[in-house]
């Protein structure tokens, strides 16, 4: 069962290439960011786990605040943790330039499928 | 020529490349409360920062070539293992160099090319973002800490992707273009993102030399033997890599975003964001895992998808109907030269692939630049357009066409230089077929361009009584001192020589800032 | 030193001038030109200036000249082992001098051809030609591959225009064949050969012997790789017009005649032939080539060239498209004294660089000059024209007798020399290829010269469809506007003056071929 026992990494990966799939599968343009934001939570939850800290003996970490037990004890890596904050609002961001330009695309073209955005594009030229 | 800085500028020069732009592009917005005019004060900060900007890189590849070790710059005074770490050495003093020049000389350009282009209210936005970019872009180039990388990449990419979408004021394909950029551009950087994670879970560290000093620990502890973990964190890496240097077969998102964006856009991202793509693909090939993993089959496949891409992108180039297009796809080819170039991981391929980021990067800068010139006067980058235009635009034209020879590498041009080198790191490796490859990219560069400059020189135009003015010369001037640059370092190549040479001797021995 | 003073005319210094002034003159004459470009008189007096002026200067470089390349002036180092550089050696010496001073009777032939029949663009026909003089100036003096190939390649880029100068679209296909060949067997072929060249040898500089016996000899390079090296070279050399690269020049025939006359018959052809003997014995080593038995395909190509090249002339109608057939014809002579691989070969090689470019270029200028006065192109319309246009013809038929190879003409003596090489290489398959192509000459010249004289003129009943188009008074025309005339019967004087006082060029070749190792 060791396989089992990274099942944390596991759900990682899957949530990534459901994600991963939804960006290219999906023909609307706002399905497509959506599935471009749980790609990047994929990732998240990915740096997240691996702060985690499990001795070999089974103890588990503590949250790497100034308490007894992390002073003596084994603690959670705290460094992913921070850095998902920094990523998060790289996230956050990268979707609102997407709706952005998606918001754009809807009044410049009357519609965010792809296949129609195509079209049109086809007709002009 | 010397630059003295006081030496309190001097000991922050490393960050200080970074900082003029970041906050300069804050600054920018402000200039939205004036009324009218705001978007010509915008610009002239923006050149102002700019010029400062290049004028602390300049210095600062001065003193990196005069001290033997790379400076070295803690944030806040933490310790590298800690804080973030900027380091500059004779590679990135001169990308930053290059990246600088191009900014300057885009930012001059960009004001009439901007009035046309993009909506009079967005001026001070258009500035704000463009520098903001810059900041990204020089950034990346200077930090020593990877997951910083990832985060200046993504101030850059996204401040590019907003670029690119204000094209849209004019063709609203670009906002399809721009949408599509993010997209690609995002799986990009999260697959970066993974492999850095990776990395940090083999080594619990983030700085760049930290990083390979763990793995050069773990190899010799014999702890790196068949680690999967390695593996993937290399593959994550390349494929993110690739998709931002847009390597063939990965470049899709790159024809469509730089024909729609803005002309002044076009030049700038041409020439510097796949350039600095390449710089961060050096740096992990081969200052964190130079010498520990063995890259030389993923390096194979790499020169195969460049090959592909310069035969496959010239192709297309030929066929295009519009000459930003056209201009596009020959960047596809040309950053596959340059992965081509590294990847045969000899000093001479990695010298060759340094030359020509500069060199491309000054060619292909010119070259947007007078299409840009064409747009402002024309309305238009379509053939059509072009035809006849040497008449009317004749020092635009010239321009271009010299630009166009030096794509070709006709010799006296820095073309001719970066083929040579290049042809030259195939031949001493052996691979006759590699130097074939790359001497068929350069005839069918002939057909691409031969084919535009006949339009250009000969065609007739369609409406024979339309006149066209000659561009401004806020647009020639910078556009003949970059294409005056690659007829210079076509003749005398000394100095880009030089500094490629340093950059390679440096990656090659496991050197890393 | 050996100073060859045989223009004993020419002023001559202690001073010794530098090669680069030979490219200096006509680059600022270029832009001289360009900048009296309104008026046509004061155009065209700078041009003939310029051109007089190179003489003097190559005139001046000539007495300096010895048999082994002088020591190479860098004008610049592009980066270390790749410089700008020139310096002096006979092949080069007689490249150079027939350039020069065929540039003053062609400037003075173009005056008449471009004011005659009014074309267009005057100015950036004669900025270019400049250009292109300087591009072979380059050529000529250039002291290492690279700089031959910079030069090589501005040579194909200048011409361009000149090529498309009508500007038609049939002009523009042959500028695209044009430059597409060129530029591509230069870049596919010559440059690759280049690189090789380095990585191997480490130096492109040409070198007495060749640079090639150390690798050879260490075994660092395989023989076969230098064989193919070497067919790279000569193949990448599209100039030298090899079948079957040869397209290009029948294509180029659509440019002005002036332009034909030099640069097709003379300037860019002789800068193929004149990079192929200079690539095998600067670079190559002919020496070399024999001992390791490589480049012997070489002869046959250009035997096969020869006599392909004349049966293709035989079929041809329109004058100029048979020149260049016969052009190619004879380019592979050189080609063919170089493959021979020997010191006396080589030397009938450089005779025949000269006494082909005179005859060529007379034939030329009488192929214009028909085209002036009588705006015919065709042979089969030239019934008679002897009568009416006696010196064009009678300098014409000169042309013929050198091209064929009979005296007193300058063709007998390259052709001499090349026989003596062709038994001394015991090659039975080039004295069967001269001696057949000695005879399709013959079969495709004299009839002109036939035709020309003694068939009656064609009477004008106005029922000949093609000449509708004509102008009247062009039916009773008579001889060429007069510069067109001085032009080419100096060619023609030339011509014959060169069987009579050959010693300038076999003075160069042999002092070649005293320098070549035995």
């Amino acid at each position: 069962m060791e396989s089992f026992g990274y099942f944390n990494y596991w759900l990682a990966i899957v949530i990534i290439m459901i994600g991963f799939y939804g960006v290219i599968a999906r023909r609307n343009l706002l399905k497509q960011a959506i599935s471009l934001g749980l790609f990047q939570t994929g990732v998240f939850l990915f740096y997240v786990t691996m702060g985690v800290y499990r001795s070999p003996d089974g103890t588990a970490g503590v949250a790497p605040i100034w308490t007894d037990a992390a002073k003596t004890g084994p603690f959670d890596n705290p460094l992913p943790h921070v850095l998902m904050l920094t990523a998060i609002v790289v996230s956050v961001s990268t979707l609102a330039v997407a709706v952005a330009i998606i918001v754009n695309i809807q009044r410049k073209y009357g519609t965010i499928e792809e296949d129609e955005i195509l079209e049109a594009d086809k007709r002009d030229s | 020529m010397d630059i003295e800085l006081p030496e309190s500028i001097r000991a922050h020069l490393p960050v200080l490349v970074v900082l003029l732009p970041l906050f300069g592009g804050l600054l920018a917005m402000f200039t939205g409360l004036v009324q009218r005019g705001g978007g010509v004060i915008a610009w002239a900060w923006s050149v102002l920062i700019t010029g400062l900007m290049l004028v602390c890189s300049a210095a600062m590849l001065q003193l990196v070539h005069a001290s033997p070790e790379p400076l070295v710059y803690r944030l806040g005074s933490w310790p590298e293992a800690y804080g973030i770490g900027y380091s500059v050495d004779a590679l990135n003093a001169y990308v930053i160099l290059v990246v600088s020049i191009i900014a300057f000389l885009t930012t001059v350009y960009a004001k009439d090319s901007v009035m046309a282009e993009v909506a009079n209210d967005r001026h001070h936005l258009f500035y704000s973002v463009w520098l903001l970019a810059i900041a990204g872009l020089i950034g990346i180039t200077v930090t020593g800490d990877t997951f910083n990388i990832y985060v200046l990449l993504e101030i850059s990419s996204l401040t590019v992707y907003t670029l690119v979408a204000l094209g849209g004021d004019r063709d609203r394909r670009a906002l399809v273009a721009a949408l599509k950029y993010l997209i690609l551009g995002s799986i990009g950087a999260t697959f970066i993102l993974l492999g850095i994670g990776y990395l940090l879970m083999l080594t619990g560290t983030l700085n760049m030399g930290d990083m390979h000093d763990q793995l050069v620990r773990m190899r010799e502890a014999g702890t790196l033997a068949n680690n999967r973990t390695v593996f993937v964190s290399f593959a994550f890496l390349m494929v993110g890599l690739s998709l931002k240097m847009a390597l063939f077969p990965l470049h899709l998102w790159l024809p469509n975003a730089y024909t729609y964006a803005p002309s002044a856009v076009s030049a700038l991202v041409a020439a510097t964001a796949t350039k600095v793509g390449v710089y961060m693909t050096f740096r992990f090939v081969f200052t964190i895992y130079g010498g520990v993993y063995d890259t030389s089959a993923d390096l194979q496949l790499l020169a195969l998808c460049a090959c592909l891409g310069i035969v496959v992108s010239s192709v297309a180039a030929v066929r295009q109907m519009n000459v930003k297009k056209v201009l596009a796809y020959s960047s596809v080819g040309q950053i596959a030269y340059i992965v081509l170039g590294f990847s045969l991981a000899n000093h001479t391929g990695v010298t060759a692939s340094v030359i020509h980021i500069f060199n491309h990067a000054i060619i292909k800068g010119g070259m947007f630049m007078a299409v840009g010139a064409v747009a402002l006067r024309t309305g238009g980058t379509k053939i059509e357009d072009f035809k006849g235009i040497g008449r009317q635009m004749p020092v635009t034209m010239a321009a271009f066409t010299v630009g166009g020879c030096g794509l070709i590498g006709v010799p006296l041009t820095s073309g001719f230089i970066s083929k040579w080198y290049l042809v030259q790191a195939a031949m001493e490796e052996g691979y006759w077929g590699v130097a074939a490859v790359v001497l068929l990219g350069g005839v069918l560069a002939i057909v691409y361009v031969w084919r535009l400059i006949e339009i250009i020189w000969f065609g007739t135009p369609d409406d024979p009584n339309k006149r066209v003015k000659e561009a401004p010369l806020s647009m020639l001037v910078p556009m003949w001192i970059l294409i005056g640059a690659s007829v210079y370092f076509g003749i005398d190549a000394t100095w880009t020589a030089d500094s490629a040479r340093a950059a390679a001797s440096l990656l090659l021995n496991g050197g890393h800032g | 030193m050996i100073a060859l003073n045989a223009i004993e005319w020419l002023p001559t210094f202690e001073l010794q001038l530098s090669p680069i002034l030979a490219i200096a003159v006509p680059l600022i004459g270029a832009f001289l030109i360009a900048a009296a470009g309104r008026w046509p008189n004061l155009r065209e007096s700078v041009t003939i200036i310029t051109a007089v002026a190179l003489l003097w200067v190559v005139g001046n470089l000539n007495n300096f000249l010895e048999a082994t390349p002088s020591k190479a002036e860098a004008l610049v180092d592009v980066v270390p082992g790749m410089s700008l550089a020139f310096h002096l050696e006979p092949l080069g010496m007689i490249y150079a001098m027939i350039a020069s001073s065929l540039w003053i009777l062609n400037s003075i032939y173009s005056i008449g051809y471009m004011r005659g029949n009014k074309e267009k663009h005057q100015t950036r026909f004669y900025v270019c030609f400049a250009l292109s003089i300087a591009s072979v100036m380059g050529i000529a003096f250039s002291a290492n591959m690279f700089t031959l190939f910079v030069f090589y390649e501005a040579l194909s880029l200048v011409t361009f225009p000149l090529v498309t100068h009508k500007g038609t679209p049939e002009a523009l296909k042959a500028g695209r064949t044009y430059l597409g060949i060129l530029m591509g067997t230069s870049v596919c072929l010559m440059l690759p050969a280049m690189v090789a060249t380095y990585v191997y040898t480490g130096t492109l500089d040409f070198t007495q012997g060749g640079v090639f016996a150390q690798p050879l000899a260490d075994g660092a390079l395989s023989p076969a790789l230098f064989g193919l090296i070497f067919a790279m070279y000569m193949y990448g050399v599209g100039k030298a017009a090899l079948m079957p690269s040869h397209r290009w020049l029948p294509a180029a025939m659509v440019a002005p005649t002036p332009v034909s006359a030099l640069l097709h018959a003379v300037a860019v052809v002789k800068a193929g032939v004149f990079s192929i003997c200079k690539i095998s014995i600067y670079i190559i080593g002919v020496d070399q080539l024999r001992l390791y038995d490589q480049g012997g395909w070489l002869l046959y190509v250009a035997g096969g060239t020869i006599v392909i090249a004349s049966f293709i002339a035989l079929f041809q109608d329109n004058l100029k498209r048979r020149l260049a057939y016969s052009t190619i014809s004879q380019l592979s002579y050189i080609t063919l004294g170089a493959a021979l691989l020997w010191p006396i070969s080589m030397r009938a090689a450089a005779i025949h660089i000269a006494a082909h470019a005179f005859g060529k270029i007379t034939l030329f200028f009488a192929a214009g000059s028909i085209y002036t006065a009588a705006h015919k192109t065709n042979i089969s319309e030239l019934d008679g024209i002897g009568r009416k246009m006696p010196w064009t013809m009678a300098a014409f038929t000169i042309g013929t007798l050198s091209m064929i190879g009979l005296p007193p003409t300058g063709g007998f003596i390259s052709k001499w020399y090349l026989m003596q090489g062709a038994w001394t290489a015991e090659s039975g398959f080039a004295i069967a290829v001269l001696l057949t192509s000695t005879l399709l000459n013959a079969a495709y010249f004299l009839p002109i010269v036939y035709r020309a004289f003694f068939r009656k003129p064609p009477e004008h009943d106005g029922h000949e469809g093609d000449h509708h188009h004509d102008h009247h008074d062009h039916h009773d025309h008579g001889e060429a506007p007069l510069p067109i005339v001085i032009a080419l019967t100096c060619t023609a004087a030339a011509t014959v003056g060169l069987f009579f006082y050959p010693d300038l060029f076999t003075g160069y070749a042999s002092m070649l071929a005293e320098a070549m190792p035995k």
